[in-house]
């Protein structure tokens, strides 16, 4: 029998309080492409961590050529011929091209000088022969989203990688973009690489893997062949039971229009995220879904719709009040609340306890300020309300933020939104890195508040999530509104056309 | 879980006795090295420092580090380095002894005057420096560190017996008018001994300092823009302003560093009126770890190290062996405060981790009986 | 920048004749500039390694004080030379303890350059205390005397362009007074500052440690992930970093003056840190802002119709970045400009000399000017202040 390239043998990993990865095995054959599925939490990103050097297993072993290998840092799996593309893209906007390939393995001429000339030979020689297009002395910030991707795997070509290792490719691409990556894929594979792929976009993932290992709650489950299997078997090995789907009741939208967007126009330095005379108008008792490809204008949007942004052009209107020019404080005080994009950064203060950031976003009247004081029993009671309801598991309220696990925070910030009985709820990714379970409780708790009344915008890159949710779908390209669909008939080909611009 | 919330604290408070006594061992340490008998030294240091006169003396000096320790705490819990406290108490102190010295009125309207003229000159002066930040993007560590160099050049200029400063008869000093009797704060009698009146002021400030930061409205969006100026953007926060008002708050009480010096000593501003106030300030606020209890600590005990250094000097020590204990506690205090944090991080990751894994049906209650 | 260069000297040159301050592009002048501005140009340099790596570092105040004290104090018993590299060596531990505290314990960065500062502050104090308190020439404020590097000056020069300089050519004679005062009488210390701009930019722009420092500085988690090490570039940074301010103070004690004095740095650490600023994390940019300030620095030796002349230059200078301003068409920007170059004028006119105790903040105040009015649109590396911990969580 051939040598598997790589092999995992009873892989453990914990953090404190967390089990990421147990008893997790693993045969890799050479010049394969196998995928790893999970939902969120599965463990998959922590084993390909293992897998590069970044973490070091608690127990197990790794072989590479059938030899154990230690993997202390990513300088150890780069030289056994392992190179990684992260899911956020692990690039220095202000460097070029060539700067952000050769770090690390810089070309040295005579004297210490970096040789450029070398340099660039060698990854235009790269490029060329795997098809992968690109200008060395580019500055990264100013490429696309693909291109940066391609930047990303000539760098690990670059360093003579055999095995790739990819961590969710394909969540920031347009449909496009991703037939033109998996197609490199294949012809990588072609000429012997090795290729590892997490994804959890089960259809692209049927159609490029020869191996699919499926993972979950931290170990493997089974690994089988595509021809074996299907999307909907695949989803229930990663949950372990029926998939949950998002009930959605047949309760129309009322008539009265919470928010309103006419003609709204912001610049912005990367042209691709203004926004462009979009109207919008979202009725109470209403979800509207923005699809579209991250980079398009959706965060834009959220700013102006927050305040945080203030357009050049156009009104905004939020239960009749013109709010175009109000700063943000005064509109979440009108009833506008908000599940911003980055939890860590924008949701939460994270050295600052549970019960204080139940008041953050919250502190500008009744019933968590009278006047200039903070009621601090009422925000005490009200962050132990939420941590029963919402099921954040913590020992206390009073640990920091920083302690919670992504998917308790989240859930933390879901049920203080919704606590404060909002009339418009801006909510951007609100399941991202939740497992299926509390996504499943997000996801009712929204459709229950839309049928008491509340407006939602919400932005989702997970299209199932966006379909299943939204009363309406509109979608985004370029900061213009280019459509609106109904997702009741909407297919997912149709969606991701739609959000390129290109088919049905 | 009230025992959980004692914790916090319970091991913040360990971390300046270990600098302190990591400084005490340098010091120690130092004097040994120069042939000095190092327990002896602190016996003497001690009991010098124990004596009721003594007492006095440190609550007098601590009254004007605290009000500058808590300027700094203001602005550091927004994330904002006030370097220019110095400039800020400098040129309030001169422009309330100018005012002072010029108008006469009766007590204790006087006093009230300078005082607003110390609060608004020394505000006014920071906020420079807060409206370059926050409409500028310019630095607030260089910008408060030029304001003072200006500060330091404009005091001068004006501190001429040509304009606003009269020569004192028969000395070199060269100061403003001498305060009448109107702004004078008279002393507080204690059993001790007679104590700097402005002590009063000053701890009506910091319980304002620790009702305001704590429990208003106000003091909440400022820790919370300290913590993460986009979660509190997206919270309802305007940053800019901000930005601008705590400058404000921070430089009006940093105004008030000076006055206990005025008022109840000096009685004018003069070429000898004391500097350094400002450095002071911002290394108590770190010991102090921003909290208007604990700087009152930290002050009482900087104020201590500067009086035990007198009596250095009677024994014959160089009395900057004090100098270098303070440096060193400060070092020490920051090192510290940082690994008893993270101490306490990995303790709640701990307990949380244990949360999580109990199985859903009693989860949640679990929780709710733990708070 | 060919074109700038002449465009400035005969703005200068034009200036200062009208307002019959003929000191200001004097042989003495630039002599007196070149040395104000070397120590802010090591600072400048110090904060520009430090901040491409990606730290802040507050505390080159207190790196340079003790670039001072080591350098006068081993200065005045070895010779200058070793005084030098006593200072650098001090500056350089500083250096060395930032990156402990700040990438070690990581503590912030601010709050570990402060206490470094204040921990400089006493050492200095109290080190003079114990050697320099008692020793003729010292006190604890003081150092005794320290005695002074050898000066170059390019062969030639003199003779060539004395007669040209005295000959009162408008314009002419005043090119050939500033070229005077930049070659004759330069201290070595003075050349090597002046070696380390291309010596700095070849190496962060050119070689692949340089590349390395600045990945640190903009993506940390991509140089980690490709096997660079954020702790140790900054570590090296911030070394380089210290050595500057170090050497900025070994500057000070042994060309700029002959001893060590309590409080001669003056806030030139932190002028250093606007210069990069000004020079927009680029390395001439950044000398250029150093000998601005510089130059104003080194008002305070000369005439004093020198002062009120700069202000009319610096009135200039605003009107002509108004125009630039205007434009591109941000007129709030020009807007801002022409009213400082206004105020400027009606200084100049309003003032028959300018007090020194303003010209003592000269710098200070052009530094806060210069940034209040600069462009808003700088490229700080990406990473700057953030500090780095391998696998963030989610």
């Amino acid at each position: 029998m051939i040598q598997p390239v790589i092999e995992l043998r009873g892989i453990g990993r914990r953090f404190p309080g967390v089990v990421a990865n147990h008893d997790v095995s693993l045969s890799v054959a050479a010049g394969q492409v196998h995928a790893i599925v999970g939902e969120n939490g599965a463990g998959k990103s922590t084993l390909m961590e293992i897998l590069y050097g970044l973490q070091r297993p608690d127990e197990g072993e790794v072989r590479i050529d059938g030899r154990p290998v230690r993997l202390d840092s990513p300088a150890d799996a780069i030289a056994h011929g392992i190179g990684m593309v992260h899911q956020h893209l692990m690039l220095a906007d202000n460097l070029t091209v060539l700067e952000n390939i050769v770090l690390g393995s810089e070309p040295i001429a005579r004297g210490g000088r970096l040789d450029v000339a070398r340099a660039r030979a060698a990854i235009t020689a790269i490029a060329a022969r795997h098809g992968l297009p690109l200008d060395p002395v580019a500055r990264v910030g100013d490429l696309s989203v693909g291109a940066r991707q391609r930047v990303e795997i000539v760098k690990v070509l670059y360093r003579g990688a055999r095995i790739l290792i990819l961590d969710e490719p394909t969540a920031v691409l347009v449909p496009q973009e991703v037939d033109e990556l998996l197609r490199t894929l294949r012809a990588l594979r072609d000429v012997g690489f090795t290729i590892l792929f997490i994804s959890h976009r089960l259809d692209e993932v049927l159609s490029v893997a020869d191996v699919i290992t499926v993972m979950r709650a931290g170990t493997t489950v089974v690994s089988v062949q595509p021809r074996d299997t299907d999307v909907r078997r695949l989803a229930e090995l990663m949950v372990g039971s029926a998939l949950p789907e998002p009930a959605r009741h047949g309760v129309p939208p009322r008539a009265g229009v919470a928010l309103q967007l006419r003609g709204v126009t912001s610049a912005r330095p990367d042209a691709r995220e203004s926004l462009h005379d979009l109207s919008l108008t979202l009725h109470e008792g209403e979800i509207v879904g923005v699809a579209g490809v991250e980079g398009n204008g959706q965060s834009e949007l959220i700013e102006v719709v927050l305040g945080i942004v203030v357009p050049s052009a156009g009104t905004i209107a939020l239960g009749g009040h013109d709010i175009t020019h109000w700063p943000t404080g005064e509109r979440r005080a009108l009833g506008l609340a908000a599940i911003p994009p980055d939890r860590r950064s924008e949701g939460l203060l994270l050295d600052a306890p549970l019960w204080e950031n139940r008041i953050l976003g919250h502190q500008l009247g009744p019933p968590l300020a009278r006047g200039p004081w903070i009621d601090r029993g009422v925000a005490r009671a009200g962050t132990r309300a939420i941590v029963l309801e919402a099921d954040v598991r913590t020992p206390s309220i009073d640990v920091a933020a920083s302690a919670l696990s992504g998917g308790n925070q989240q859930k933390l910030i879901v049920g203080r939104e919704l606590a404060g009985d909002p009339r418009v709820l801006i909510a951007a990714h609100p399941t991202r890195g939740v497992d299926v379970r509390a996504q499943a409780a997000i996801w009712a708790r929204l459709v229950a508040a839309r049928d008491a009344g509340l407006a939602v915008l919400l932005v989702s890159a997970d299209l199932s999530e966006l379909i299943g949710l939204s009363d309406r779908i509109v979608v985004m390209l370029r900061g213009r509104i280019t459509g609106e669909l109904d997702p009741r008939t909407v297919t997912p080909e149709a969606l991701g056309g739609a959000m390129t611009g290109i088919g049905p | 879980m009230t025992r959980e919330r004692l914790i916090r604290p319970g091991l913040f408070l360990a971390a300046p006795v270990i600098a302190v006594g990591l400084a005490l061992l340098v010091a120690g340490l130092v004097l040994a090295a120069t042939g000095a008998d190092a327990l002896r030294v602190l016996q003497d240091t001690i009991a010098y420092g124990t004596t009721g006169r003594s007492v006095v003396a440190v609550v007098d000096k601590s009254v004007g580090y605290y009000l500058a320790g808590i300027a700094a705490a203001i602005a550091f819990r927004m994330g904002l380095f006030n370097i220019g406290i110095d400039g800020q108490y400098r040129l309030a102190a001169f422009a309330a002894a100018v005012v002072g010295g010029a108008v006469v009125l009766p007590w204790p309207l006087g006093v009230v005057l300078m005082i607003g003229v110390a609060m608004l000159v020394g505000g006014a002066w920071a906020a420079i420096a807060g409206l370059l930040a926050a409409h500028r993007g310019v630095s607030v560590v260089i910008s408060t560190i030029m304001l003072n160099a200006i500060a330091t050049g404009i005091i001068a200029w004006l501190l001429h017996p040509s304009r606003l400063a009269v020569q004192a008869p028969g000395s070199n000093n060269v100061a403003t008018a001498l305060i009448p009797e109107g702004g004078r704060l008279p002393t507080i009698p204690t059993p001790l001994g007679d104590v700097d009146g402005f002590l009063l002021v000053a701890i009506a400030v910091g319980v304002l300092t620790w009702l305001v930061l704590g429990r208003t409205r106000f003091g909440f969006e400022l820790r919370a823009s300290g913590m993460s100026l986009r979660a509190a953007a997206v919270a309802g926060v305007d940053a800019k302003r901000m930005i601008v008002v705590t400058m404000i708050a921070s430089g009006a009480v940093a105004g008030l560093a000076g006055m206990p010096q005025l008022l109840g000593a000096s009685h004018r501003y003069g070429l000898d009126f004391p500097a350094g106030l400002g450095w002071t300030g911002i290394a108590i606020a770190l010991l102090g770890r921003n909290h208007p209890l604990g700087i009152a600590i930290a002050a009482l005990l900087w104020a201590w190290l500067e009086r035990s250094a007198q009596i250095l000097d009677l024994t014959g020590i160089s009395r900057e062996v004090v100098t270098i204990m303070q440096g060193v506690i400060v070092i020490a205090i920051v090192v510290a405060y940082e690994l008893v944090g993270r101490m306490i991080r990995r303790r709640e990751q701990r307990f949380v981790g244990l949360a999580e894994a109990a199985t859903p049906g009693e989860g949640p209650a679990r929780a709710a009986s733990g708070a | 920048m060919w074109l700038r260069v002449t465009l400035t000297v005969v703005v200068l040159s034009l200036v200062s004749g009208a307002a019959n301050a003929p000191d200001l592009l004097s042989e003495g002048s630039m002599g007196a500039a070149l040395r104000f501005t070397a120590p802010i140009l090591l600072a400048g340099l110090g904060a520009l390694w430090a901040e491409r790596s990606g730290v802040v570092n507050i505390g080159l105040e207190g790196m340079m004080i003790m670039g001072t004290w080591f350098g006068a104090f081993v200065g005045h018993q070895a010779g200058p030379l070793a005084g030098v590299l006593a200072g650098v060596a001090a500056g350089m531990s500083f250096g060395l303890a930032l990156a402990v505290m700040a990438l070690g314990f990581r503590i912030d960065q601010a709050v570990a350059g402060l206490a470094l500062n204040l921990l400089a502050a006493g050492l200095a104090r109290f080190l003079s205390s114990i050697f320099f308190d008692g020793i003729d020439g010292g006190s604890i404020t003081q150092s005794p005397t320290v005695d002074a590097l050898a000066t170059v000056s390019l062969p030639g020069a003199q003779a060539l362009l004395e007669p040209v300089a005295s000959a009162s050519i408008p314009i002419v004679s005043d090119v050939a007074q500033v070229t005077l005062g930049l070659v004759t009488d330069v201290s070595l210390l003075t050349l090597l500052v002046v070696a380390l701009v291309p010596i700095t930019w070849w190496v962060l722009f050119r070689t692949g440690l340089g590349l390395r420092i600045r990945a640190c500085g903009e993506h940390p988690a991509a140089a980690d992930s490709l096997g660079v090490s954020p702790a140790v570039h900054r570590t090296i940074a911030l070394a380089v970093s210290g050595a500057m301010a170090g050497l900025a103070g070994a500057f000070l004690v042994t060309v700029a003056s002959s001893v060590y004095r309590e409080g001669q740095t003056g806030g030139r650490g932190f002028i250093g840190m606007a210069t990069v600023v000004f020079g927009n994390w680029m390395v001439v940019p950044t000398a250029i802002g150093a000998f601005i300030f510089g130059f104003t620095d080194a008002l305070r030796t000369r005439q004093e119709a020198s002062v009120g002349a700069l202000l009319l230059v610096a009135a200039v200078a605003f009107v002509i970045v108004a125009v630039v301003r205007g434009r591109h068409r941000s007129c709030r920007d020009a807007a801002g400009w022409g009213v400082a170059s206004a105020l400027l004028v009606s200084a100049f006119v309003l003032l028959p000399v300018v007090p020194p105790e303003f010209v003592s903040f000269a710098p200070h105040l052009t530094t806060l000017v210069v940034l209040a009015l600069a462009r808003p649109d700088l490229r700080a590396p990406a990473a700057l202040g953030l500090p780095f911990r391998r696998g963030g969580s989610s």
